[in-house]
């Protein structure tokens, strides 16, 4: 069963800016997809439409097959949001906010408390729970609306940049819970800003750019399609002549670093044997990071405005 | 889905900002009306002929305790919902399943709670001005709380439309208070001439301060059960509004 289902979903604003464009994606149960795409793309925007902060112009959408227009109270049930914007009352307590959200959901107090205190002390929050929101850190107030939107037990968690402006240590625990969620069974849509993030977790990623979804396919269908694999390679001594081969480019970055572009018709060993032919020791070696990166740059900058993938499921 | 648990949860929610900041919530309309009853009632009360064939003081007792129901009730409402939505924890609600009656209802009651505990602190420190006598409890408690029900969908009505603080404060200084003053609070309309009699009659305050006067002392400006329509007409009304532009989300959904 999809998680969501949307068909042909379009948005225009009232000033005439038509921020979705019949957009279709289905995301099966149980997924980690993410949505990229640059600044004003429309991810909020649907992500706004789902969690019915936006008004559609037109589309169907639907969560777990229960249509969000028809069955709105059983869809909504189903749904937890962490938006990008805080959007909690400051003055009020951690465990006051994340106790009315259930309650908002039809859970009793007594178990809304217990729920509480077990999506708090996983986000690192439980000794904070008596504090007003306010006081809190900017991390902590991400990890807040985690557990806020986790506290009905949605079968399906959407995260608008979670780990925006959050630190290197923390946004790293972030990834370790939401993969354990997501291996618990809870499906997670997330959009993100941060290539590596999404390369790191999602299953499954769909591109969008000015409205429209310009790609959607599995992570590493999507990485394989790049032309070049990039590799960063420390060196003992420094290189005296650059080695020539075809479909390989090297640049010296420094006296031991080299960084190798090479095309994927070409033979990563057929390379390792030109470097010792020349008396090169490599003394380490590893992927450059952000390929993601490269390929999302590519289909954004190459125009591939999705004509033809706009309505696909 | 049991309704009954988001709308005790806004209830409680409501109630908890309004205690947690009680000094703000009800001491203002209290120490108002204490000098309206020391100035209108002791030193001024007193140069003042019966009104209506009662002691002046006993006349504005049941205006002033609608006053301060009506402004409370009223500024509770709209300035909560609007902070909710300036806060965007309004947002909260929306994407929850909890529907839009409910979420009006739970934040009406949260406003009838503070308007009707000032009302009661009101009616309390009349007891040391005033030897009023309850003429029929049952018309006091309807216009009592219906007034204040209907106070509250008007200001949840202004909430939602308030675009900053201003917007706020503004129905409340320049309609409301001019309304509720020349709603018949310190005098009886018969002592107006006809025309202001009749135009007075637009008033819808005047209704409210009229029925629940006569609760008290059994008389009446108005008709009492025309006042009670009146009232139920408006805060059907200001409920249906209220309903239709939730379901828009005038102001909160884009």
């Amino acid at each position: 069963m999809d998680a969501l289902n949307i068909e042909n979903l379009t948005k225009t604003y009232a000033n005439g800016v038509e921020a979705v464009k019949g957009v279709s994606i289905s995301i099966p149960e149980r997924s980690f997809y993410g949505l990229l795409g640059p600044n004003g793309a429309g991810k909020t925007t649907i992500i706004g439409i789902i969690t019915d902060m936006v008004v559609k112009t037109s589309g169907r959408i639907k969560i777990f097959d229960k249509d969000i227009d028809k069955e709105f109270s059983d869809a909504k049930q189903l749904i937890g949001v962490v938006p990008q914007e805080m959007n909690f009352a400051i003055f009020e307590k951690v465990i006051d906010i994340v106790v009315q959200q259930a309650g908002y959901y039809g859970i009793a107090k007594k178990d809304a408390e217990k729920n509480a205190e077990k999506y708090l002390r996983q986000l690192g929050l439980w000794d904070k729970r008596d504090e007003q929101a306010k006081s809190l850190s900017g991390g902590m107030k991400r990890r807040l609306m985690i557990a806020r939107a986790l506290i009905h037990e949605p079968k399906l968690l959407i995260l608008d940049e979670p780990t925006a402006g959050v630190d290197v240590e923390l946004r790293r625990d972030m990834w370790s819970f939401l993969t354990r969620l997501n291996k618990s069974g809870t499906t997670i849509i997330l959009t993100t800003h941060y290539l590596e993030e999404a390369e790191h977790l999602c299953k499954r990623i769909a591109i969008i750019n000015k409205g429209m979804i310009i790609e959607d396919s599995s992570t590493k269908e999507i990485i394989n399609k790049l032309d070049k694999q990039s590799y960063i390679l420390d060196i003992a001594s420094p290189m005296k002549k650059k080695p020539e081969m075809k479909g390989c480019n090297i640049t010296i970055i420094d006296d031991t670093t080299i960084e190798i572009e090479l095309d994927k018709s070409q033979n990563l060993s057929e390379l390792m044997r030109l470097l010792d032919k020349e008396k090169i020791t490599i003394l380490s070696m590893r992927n450059k990071a952000n390929r993601l990166e490269e390929m999302f740059i590519d289909l954004i900058e190459n125009g591939k405005e999705g004509k033809e993938k706009g309505k696909r499921k | 889905m049991n309704l009954l648990v988001p709308l005790m949860t806004i209830v409680r929610k409501e109630t908890i900002r309004i205690f947690r900041v009680w000094r703000q919530s009800f001491l203002p309309s209290v120490v108002t009306t204490t000098l309206y009853f020391i100035i209108f009632g002791n030193f001024i009360g007193s140069r003042i002929s019966d009104m209506a064939g009662f002691k002046y003081v006993d006349f504005i007792m049941p205006g002033l305790v609608m006053l301060s129901v009506i402004t409370t009730s009223y500024t509770n409402v709209a300035g909560g919902f609007f902070l909710s939505k300036f806060q965007r924890s309004i947002e909260e609600m929306i994407v929850s399943p909890t529907p839009n009656w409910v979420i009006i209802a739970g934040h009406a009651i949260g406003g009838m709670v503070r308007g009707l505990v000032t009302g009661i602190l009101v009616m309390l420190v009349s007891l040391f001005f005033t030897h009023i006598k309850i003429h029929n409890i049952w018309i006091i408690l309807i216009y009592f709380i219906l007034t204040s029900a209907m106070f509250s969908l008007a200001g949840f009505l202004n909430g939602m439309i308030a675009n900053s603080f201003d917007d706020i404060a503004l129905i409340p200084n320049f309609l409301l208070t001019p309304l509720i003053y020349l709603g018949g609070v310190f005098y009886s309309i018969t002592v107006l001439p006809e025309f202001w009699q009749h135009i007075s009659k637009f008033n819808p305050i005047l209704y409210m301060v009229s029925g629940f006067r006569y609760g008290f002392l059994g008389f009446s400006d108005i008709d009492v059960f025309f006042g009670f329509v009146i009232l139920l007409v408006f805060t059907a009304v200001f409920f249906i509004i209220n309903m239709i532009l939730m379901k828009k989300g005038y102001g909160i959904k884009s």
